[in-house]
């Protein structure tokens, strides 16, 4: 068991968000949140990201980029912890040649061809989501949370990143907004409704409509 | 209570806590200007200002190499000075969460560059090291104040995102420093321009910068030679931009030591004795306790209270002339009341007063008017004026009017100045400290504040009675920050303000 909560209320600096939850994560599983902006997905997100142990990769929903960096540099980020300091220093003035290669590879298979040494706050915001998807893919582990990984980007990309997660990760736990794209690439949809868990059943048993009621208003 | 009260009360104007506050500013003024000392005492101040005037518009270039020397100088003491200080600053605002660090860097940044200055003249002789610690030494305790906050309201959302585990190193530089880098750079930048002006000043207590040669020019009255000085120092400033750029910084880095050679031998007896004999109070030196009671009393009732007392006058006078000038030459610069040309005239005259330190206004115009306060109220607020106008004018290009709005004088009062007033106050309060420093430096021209009383302990070498005053006059400016933070607070005009 990766994770485990039982009748717990939780949310931020004394605000509770969700109550009474209970949930179980097993390794392997790919689960995707899906609900209304609002519902509490970011708010299970960002506390299952404290549960977990350190080496799960990120995306957080504002993409934790940093801007002034250039997207290698962004991308290297998710491997600090695995160089010595030395090297990280060394690398950061002067980018080392077999990570220039190898995460040039990345990003090019991501669509983000020629733009290595941008800085990222240049990019657009479909291209700095994608090079938050790198720094996780980059990072790697067994496990990967994303808040919103897709929001900005188009449906083929969406896929493309989808698809390059699913390949990188055993474990994958991602909030979504599109349905479609929650049921194909998980095993298991959780639905948030106001602050509860309303719904939480294998992929497969799911058709499209399953989820409709999620989101009325 | 009856219904009539109520009307009564909501009809009477009330006015804001910042207007208020200001109200009071100018009051304080007024009593101050009742205990002041204004008056022109030289014979002829008139046939002096033509012999000026004729010099300025006859600049003489012809010793082009003294003025090529000068600036050489000049920027040296600057890019080494600042780089010690913004080195010194960047190391110790890693460590500014702790008290003993903060209070260092808040006492060294309260004691003015031409104190530290006078100070190591003693210890070191007349040496470029003198120079470069007078700059690096107090500049080093306002960039730590200013990186440690940068630091601190740093972004965090990249840090967050970073794994585990990552080391403190890495994560500092890849997801804190990049973060601010930015504004670090600009600040720094902001830093040189002031350096220069503050090795300009150097040279009036025997740095070989501007101000060495401009005291020459000065004192034999060749006002075309002093007015090429000038003219270079401010071509200088104004170009700064195209020749200060990052990838040359280096190699003025290591350029720049070349030029400071020269001075005197630096002595360790010198520097000992200064520490261990010199600045100890003369009755404690020879073990008499009850003596330096009688030695501080006496400091106090005969320097250190008159001393302060016409620092404080001297700066509340010149904080609200400073505050008046301003906001008769922010319109100089804004958009909103002239046009292209108009504008740039306005550029011009600001860019000049703002870029010749406070010191050198003060010493040009006690040529003219003889020792009284006149000269230095009229130094320091211009120069603060017009940093503080130059500032607001650029405030006032952002305000987006409705079409149908005021123009002049209405579109002045009602739409404009409400709209910045706030942040006006907040430069204002930010330069309050700065004014109060520069007042008490302007003692050393010959005006009674607390550098007068440093500059004649000095002068009969008496180094204990001039660190005694160094040390209340750090202490005061403390004092005048902490007041001033407090009151930025209390009208919660408390955002930071990058170049002032």
């Amino acid at each position: 068991m990766l994770l485990y909560l039982e009748n717990e209320d939780l949310g931020y600096q004394g605000d509770i968000v969700l109550h009474n939850i209970s949930l179980s994560v097993s390794d392997g599983e790919r689960v995707a949140f899906v609900g209304k902006s609002g519902a509490g997905k970011s708010t299970l997100l960002s506390v299952l990201q404290s549960r977990f142990p350190n080496d799960i990769a990120l995306i957080p929903q504002d993409t934790g980029l940093v801007r002034a960096l250039s997207l290698f540099h962004n991308v290297y980020m998710g491997r600090l912890h695995q160089n010595s300091t030395f090297y990280n220093l060394l690398n950061l003035v002067w980018p080392q040649k077999p990570e220039v290669e190898e995460i040039g590879a990345l990003t090019t298979k991501l669509g983000l061809e020629g733009k290595l040494f941008e800085r990222t706050g240049e990019l657009s915001g479909g291209q700095q989501q994608r090079t938050a998807v790198c720094r996780a893919i980059y990072q790697g582990g067994s496990a990967v949370l994303g808040d919103e990984p897709v929001s900005a980007v188009d449906n083929r990309q969406a896929v493309q990143i989808l698809e390059a997660l699913n390949e990188r990760f055993d474990t994958i736990l991602l909030a979504m907004h599109d349905v479609d794209l929650a049921l194909r690439f998980s095993d298991r949809i959780i639905g948030i409704q106001d602050g509860k868990i309303a719904l939480d059943q294998p992929a497969t048993d799911l058709q499209r409509h399953d989820l409709d009621f999620l989101y009325i208003e | 209570m009856s219904s009539d009260v109520i009307v009564e009360t909501q009809s009477k104007p009330r006015y804001s806590q910042a207007v208020r506050t200001s109200f009071w500013f100018v009051i304080v003024a007024l009593v101050c200007l009742l205990f002041s000392d204004i008056s022109i005492t030289t014979q002829d101040p008139w046939t002096e200002l033509k012999r000026m005037g004729w010099g300025i518009i006859t600049p003489n270039f012809l010793d082009y190499r003294t003025i090529l020397e000068a600036l050489v100088q000049t920027i040296a003491f600057a890019l080494v000075g600042v780089a010690l200080g913004a080195g010194g600053g960047f190391i110790l605002a890693q460590f500014f969460h702790i008290g003993i660090v903060r209070w260092a860097c808040a006492f060294v940044r309260a004691i003015h560059e031409i104190f530290w200055a006078l100070i190591f003249l003693q210890m070191l002789g007349l040496t470029p090291l003198t120079g470069l610690l007078a700059i690096g030494i107090p500049y080093a305790g306002i960039c730590a104040k200013v990186y440690a906050e940068t630091l601190e309201e740093a972004d965090l959302r990249a840090e967050k995102a970073v794994p585990g585990g990552s080391g403190l190193l890495s994560t500092f530089f890849y997801a804190r420093l990049p973060e601010v880098w930015a504004h670090i750079v600009h600040y720094t930048s902001y830093r040189f321009e002031c350096g220069l002006r503050s090795s300009a000043v150097l040279g009036f207590i025997g740095m070989p910068t501007l101000g060495f040669h401009l005291e020459s020019a000065f004192g034999e009255g060749n006002y075309s030679d002093a007015a090429a000085l000038l003219i270079a120092f401010y071509i200088l400033i104004v170009t700064l931009r195209f020749w200060m750029r990052g990838r040359l910084l280096w190699l003025y880095l290591l350029a720049a030591p070349l030029f400071l050679t020269g001075g005197s031998e630096i002595k360790l007896t010198n520097i000992v004795r200064f520490l261990t004999s010199d600045i100890v109070p003369a009755p404690l030196r020879i073990g008499d306790f009850s003596g330096f009671v009688d030695w501080i009393v006496s400091m106090f009732q005969t320097q250190v209270l008159p001393g302060v007392f016409a620092t404080v006058i001297l700066t509340q006078i010149a904080l609200v002339m400073t505050a008046f000038l301003a906001l008769v030459l922010f319109p100089l610069i804004s958009e909103k009341f002239f046009g292209q040309f108009g504008r740039s005239i306005g550029h011009v005259f600001l860019v000049i007063v703002r870029s010749t330190p406070e010191f050198i206004l003060a010493y040009i115009f006690l040529q003219l008017w003889g020792p009284s306060m006149l000269p230095a109220i009229v130094a320091l607020s211009l120069h603060n004026g017009a940093i503080i106008g130059h500032l607001m004018g650029r405030y006032s290009n952002e305000i987006l009017l409705r079409p149908d709005h005021g123009k002049g004088l209405n579109l002045y009062g009602y739409e404009i100045v409400p709209r910045i007033y706030g942040q006006f106050l907040a430069f204002l309060f930010y330069r309050w400290e700065v004014i109060m420093r520069e007042t008490a430096i302007l003692g050393i021209l010959g005006i009674a504040t607390l550098g007068f009383f440093v500059d004649s302990a000095i002068a009969d070498i008496r180094l204990d009675r001039a660190m005694f005053l160094i040390f209340i006059t750090a202490i005061l400016n403390i004092g005048i920050d902490i007041i001033s933070r407090k009151l930025r607070a209390r009208l919660r005009i408390n955002q930071t303000v990058e170049a002032v």
